[in-house]
């Protein structure tokens, strides 16, 4: 049954685990909106042959709807519209709700193509391999104007955007090779970013992700965080020095000087574009910003690097940075 | 018995004319002249998908040549085509009116349209832009091509719109027939009015949002550049803000004159008027409410999303009630099958079709595979084709004994209406197909998977587009040799219908008091 | 002596004034609307950046902002005295009242027009251009200051128009002498500039007040 409809309405293979249920509400709506419509304009056929003008001086009835009668069409029809927003909406919230466990894969768009990194240091342009059967968690960033990351198979689309990440998340159902499209309209290439989602099997993927040779992520965040002075103010061992150390920052809720927040992929991002806007509590505001200065590979990177050192350890012993009081700001190291 | 249409008839009299009727007939050839030169271009778009690589065009004209049919078809011909050319022959005939309250604005208006118009099409000479109708930024700011012109030449147009819009506003409070009560005016005044309010409310939005594009394209102040603090997504805010409320100020004009011919011709006072005129009024109001349904994926809250999808939801059964209203009208009526009724019944179905697809992308993880895919194209397409066109199409055969003074030949109509219906399902229907397979739109090349509904999807334009130029043919005929026509050849008891036609220069002769509703088709004419 | 004209599609006089002013109304609130856009748009960026849209506030100081806001209302009860002397048939004071507006109007844009020296002075210009953003490298400072020149600049348009308006219809009662006939043409000419004026009592404080107390 399902197939039938997927075949007659043109759908691609169901290659998601949500597009099941995305296809399901998708025959349902159209198959009573069809059904309504043909009701509508059958009607209207009929009224036309059966009241047809027979005499032209015929006066008609003035008939009035019946208020009942309206209140019942409206009153009817807005539930059933509701409830496939309803269902529509419920299904939305789990596209947008990525498993905490998935795998992480960095996307970058641009002009006229598609870049994959991976954490463990990997990079691919145009094929995403992705293991089948794992949710998979996408964060995208564009390099130029907006894009949009659609697998028609997954029944998955997200927008890619300068200056921010956005997010998606699948999990194939099978191993095989999927399409994938740009769908937002980015100039003269925009037909011809042309990409594939390939899903391994569990013992491909492994294979695939361990003949990598390349450095991770994190590594290449390490040699980032050098050159670029992070180390000058930050440390990796928990010690806070100028700015808080990168070891236990991920994933937590800072307290900043005025409010909340919780350190995720944005948090940190922001933090090195608008240091200003999310000071930590007992932390002086001297941290300068590198918009424009760190590509969003090296972005990137750092933040793989952060992650790597998300479980805390204590400091070591006899290295001891005194803190430094919020009121007068130190000269940071260049 | 003189007519409005001359004397005098020297063309200064025509180009600098103030009377309603004769700007009605310059906006309708205008919009005419825009309508075909936007089809054509669509023409050119389809040959151009026929085959899954290049064929007559280079991407970056194909990137143009979508974005020029984009423009015109909204600016240059939807918004202005029934209000500017029948609203304006029309309404203040109907509300017993000798003109609209501020002709010299009106006349104005109609040069500011021509003004716009030239401008924006002075930029496809210049090389054109390749941004699609919708100028997103950043690429908008980024592009190499002549975005200015068209910025410019629609910021114009904008005003235009709203100078139309205050006219009809001020007309209905201010000259309406002795005694004529608010419950008797007809229900294309009241589709008019609402049209009106948004016109006026949406269209310097618009104004403001192309100034933005044009300060970050041709000065590069960089409103909505990432690297200087800008928000992409708060571009399509603004954007959408307009753009969704223009879509109801091309339907609800059309929806008016549904209204209109479903009671002439089925002689029947309508099921519900208050339900009519209201609804008009509740898709004005909550259609100003839904615009984030086109952002979806566009990076906007999750609560956002909920709430737009829900309140689209609401707009679509303002629609329905009207739908229900006209076919419950035709119940027990004395049908006329014409030309006019003819358009309105294809209006009924691909309106309906293309609404029910509307629920559909409201229901916001559908969107997410439909959005930007050949899904909407195919939505926009049956509800502006197949809806606004159509009843446009009903309008021109409605209204063309009033206007023209002239019959057509009755037969050509419904052949051509026809046509126009096969040509058009066979151009679109395969587009929904395309969407659902999951072919984006704005695309150059595709994969060749898709190659035969693109084929189909083309053989239906030949079709539509020959639909329409044998319209034009039998009624440029009909002008020279067409039978003349009494006053009233429908019947109607609408008040346009009660002078001559086509009508002298002052509408009436006298001052006209209507001592009956423009639908009382259950009382003997003359009571 | 002067008579105003009634058009021949309109039956009474009054009828037809009634339909000028509901039609300016209608215009003014397409006016709004223009402006809605930008409000809008400033209102998002400052939630974005609330600490660079405080600062920048308080960088542009209270003086001439509050200077301007006094030079425009003083100019809206000009012209709205102006009406009120014209009614009473006195022209000649409704002339030297009008005239007055136009001068206040162009005090206005004198003002504005050292403000913008100013920040071109300081290296504060649209775009995000000039030395002052390289001191100041933290995002939302050239959206901030960009706004600022687009709502004031905008802004001053209209104030350019009203005093046109006002200046018009100075000159037109000190040729015509229309005395309480001419109140009608004279009042739709102050309304529009009441509502330059309204306009501005909202862009004082978002770019001279709203400075977080400081």
């Amino acid at each position: 049954m399902n197939e039938l409809f997927r075949r007659i309405l043109w759908l691609p293979v169901q290659g998601s685990t949500v597009a099941g249920e995305v296809d399901a509400l998708h025959y349902a709506v159209i198959t009573i909106t069809m059904i309504g419509a043909t009701g509508v304009f059958a009607a209207a056929l009929y009224f036309t042959w059966r009241y047809r003008r027979t005499d032209e001086a015929a006066l008609t009835p003035p008939i009035r709807a019946p208020l009942l009668l309206e209140l019942a069409v409206v009153g009817g029809l807005l539930c059933l519209f509701l409830l496939f927003w309803r269902v529509g909406f419920q299904q939305y919230l789990r596209l947008q709700s990525p498993p905490a466990d998935a795998i992480e894969i960095y996307v970058t768009g641009k002009q006229w193509m598609w870049k994959f990194a991976y954490p463990g240091g990997q990079r691919t342009n145009a094929r995403l391999v992705v293991p089948a059967g794992r949710p998979v968690k996408l964060i995208m960033t564009s390099r130029d104007v907006i894009h949009s990351f659609y697998v028609p198979a997954f029944r998955i689309k997200q927008d890619v955007l300068p200056g921010r990440y956005t997010t998606a998340w699948f999990e194939v159902v099978r191993p095989g090779v999927y399409p994938l499209f740009c769908a937002e309209y980015c100039g003269t290439g925009h037909s011809e970013m042309e990409a594939e989602v390939v899903a391994l099997s569990g013992a491909d993927w492994e294979a695939w992700i361990a003949g990598a040779e390349e450095e991770s992520m994190a590594a290449q965040g390490l040699e980032v965080a050098a050159r670029r002075g992070c180390l000058s103010c930050h440390t990796l061992d928990g010690q806070r020095h100028v700015g808080p150390s990168f070891r236990g920052l991920y994933g937590g809720v800072r307290q900043l000087i005025d409010g909340e927040a919780i350190a995720d992929e944005a948090y940190l991002t922001r933090s090195m574009m608008e240091p200003a806007a999310q000071v930590v509590a007992g932390y002086a505001p001297v941290m300068p910003t590198y918009l424009g200065q760190l590509d969003a590979g090296e972005v990137a990177a750092l933040v793989e690097l952060i992650k790597s050192l998300r479980h805390p350890n204590p400091p070591p012993p006899g290295v001891d940075y005194p803190p430094i009081a919020p009121a007068a700001p130190t000269e940071a190291a260049p | 018995m003189s007519s409005y249409l001359g004397p005098p008839t020297t063309i200064r009299s025509w180009l600098f004319s103030t009377d309603h009727k004769r700007i009605g007939v310059m906006f309708l050839v205008a919009t005419t002249v825009m309508l075909a030169l936007g089809g054509v271009l669509a023409l050119l778009l389809r040959i151009e998908h026929l085959t899954p690589g290049p064929t007559i065009m280079q991407a970056a004209t194909y990137n143009r040549v979508f974005t020029l049919h984009g423009v015109i078809m909204v600016w240059l011909f939807m918004i202005p085509s029934i209000p500017a050319a029948f609203g304006n022959f029309v309404l203040p005939i109907m509300l017993g009116a000798r003109d609209v309250a501020f002709p010299r604005l009106n006349l104005a208006s109609f040069w500011i349209y021509v003004a716009g118009s030239l401008v924006t099409l002075a930029g496809v000479v210049a090389s054109g832009a390749d941004t699609g109708w919708t100028f997103y930024v950043p690429y908008a700011a980024e592009t190499f091509t002549e975005v200015m012109p068209i910025l410019v030449g629609v910021f114009i147009l904008g005003w235009s719109t709203i100078l139309t819009g205050i006219n009809f506003i001020v007309t209905t409070h201010t000259l309406r027939a002795e005694g004529m009560r608010w419950r008797e005016v007809p229900l294309f005044v009241w589709a008019l009015y609402g049209t009106s309010v948004i016109q006026v409310l949406a269209t310097p939005v618009l104004a403001m949002v192309l100034l933005l594009v044009a300060f970050d394209h041709g000065l590069g102040w960089g409103f909505f550049d990432p690297a200087r603090g800008g928000d992409v997504v708060l571009f399509q805010h603004l954007f959408w803000f307009y753009s969704h409320p223009a879509v109801y100020i091309m339907i609800l004009p059309a929806m008016g004159v549904v209204s209109e011919v479903v009671c002439t011709f089925a002689r029947k006072v309508p099921l519900s008027y208050v339900a009519i005129a209201a609804s008009t009024f509740g898709i004005a109001f909550v259609g100003f409410l839904t615009w984030g349904h086109h952002m979806f994926v566009a990076g906007m809250s999750i609560v956002d999303a909920g709430i737009f999808g829900a309140l689209s939801m609401f707009v679509a059964i303002f629609s329905a009630i009207k739908v229900f209203t006209w076919v419950g009208t035709l119940y027990r009526g004395s049908i006329s099958f014409r030309t006019p009724l003819a358009y309105v019944f294809v209006f009924l179905f691909l309106f309906v079709f293309g609404g029910m697809t509307g629920v559909a992308v409201a229901s916001t993880s559908l969107d997410v595979h439909w959005h930007d895919t050949y899904f909407v194209v195919a939505h926009f397409h049956f509800i502006m084709v197949g809806g606004t066109l159509t009843a446009w199409l009903a309008a021109l055969h409605y209204w063309w004994p009033k206007i023209t003074g002239r019959r057509y030949a009755e037969k050509w109509g419904l052949v051509t209406c026809t046509l126009t219906f096969l040509g058009f399902f066979t151009t679109f229907f395969p587009q929904f197909l395309l969407g659902n397979g999951g072919m984006p739109r704005r695309y150059y090349l595709y994969d060749e998977t898709y190659q035969a509904l693109h084929v189909l999807s083309t053989a239906g334009s030949w079709a539509l587009g020959s639909a329409f130029a044998i319209t034009l043919v039998y009624l440029a005929w009909s002008l020279v040799y067409g039978e003349r026509a009494e006053g009233n050849p429908w019947g109607s008891r609408s008040y346009e219908w009660l002078t001559s036609s086509p009508p002298p220069p002052h509408n009436f002769d006298g001052t006209p008091v209507f001592r009956h509703s423009p639908y009382d088709y259950h009382l003997p004419p003359g009571s | 002596m002067y008579a105003p004209r009634l058009e021949e599609h309109f039956d009474e006089l009054p009828k037809q004034r009634h339909a000028a002013r509901l039609g300016v109304w209608i215009f003014l609130a397409s006016e709004l609307l223009l402006f809605a856009g930008l409000f809008a748009l400033y209102f998002g960026y400052r939630l974005h950046y609330p600490e660079v849209f405080i600062e920048g506030v308080v960088h542009n100081g209270r003086g001439l902002g509050t200077l301007n806001t006094c030079l425009l209302l003083l100019g809206s009860v000009a012209a709205a005295a102006g009406v009120g002397e014209l009614r009473r048939d006195r022209d000649g004071r409704a002339r030297i009242l009008f005239a007055l507006g136009t001068l206040l109007a162009l005090a206005f844009l004198g003002v504005k027009g050292t403000e913008y020296a100013r920040h071109f002075h300081e290296g504060i210009a649209p775009g995000g251009s000039g030395a002052f953003f390289a001191a100041h490298r933290e995002p939302g400072w050239p959206v901030f200051f960009t706004l600022y020149f687009a709502m004031t600049g905008l802004h001053a348009i209209h104030v350019v128009i009203g005093m046109l308006l006002l200046g018009a219809v100075a000159v037109w009662i000190g040729r015509r002498r229309p005395g309480r006939a001419g109140a009608h043409r004279a009042e739709l000419a102050a309304l529009y500039w009441h509502f330059v004026d309204a306009v501005w009592v909202f862009l004082w404080p978002m770019f001279y007040l709203l400075g977080g107390g400081r």
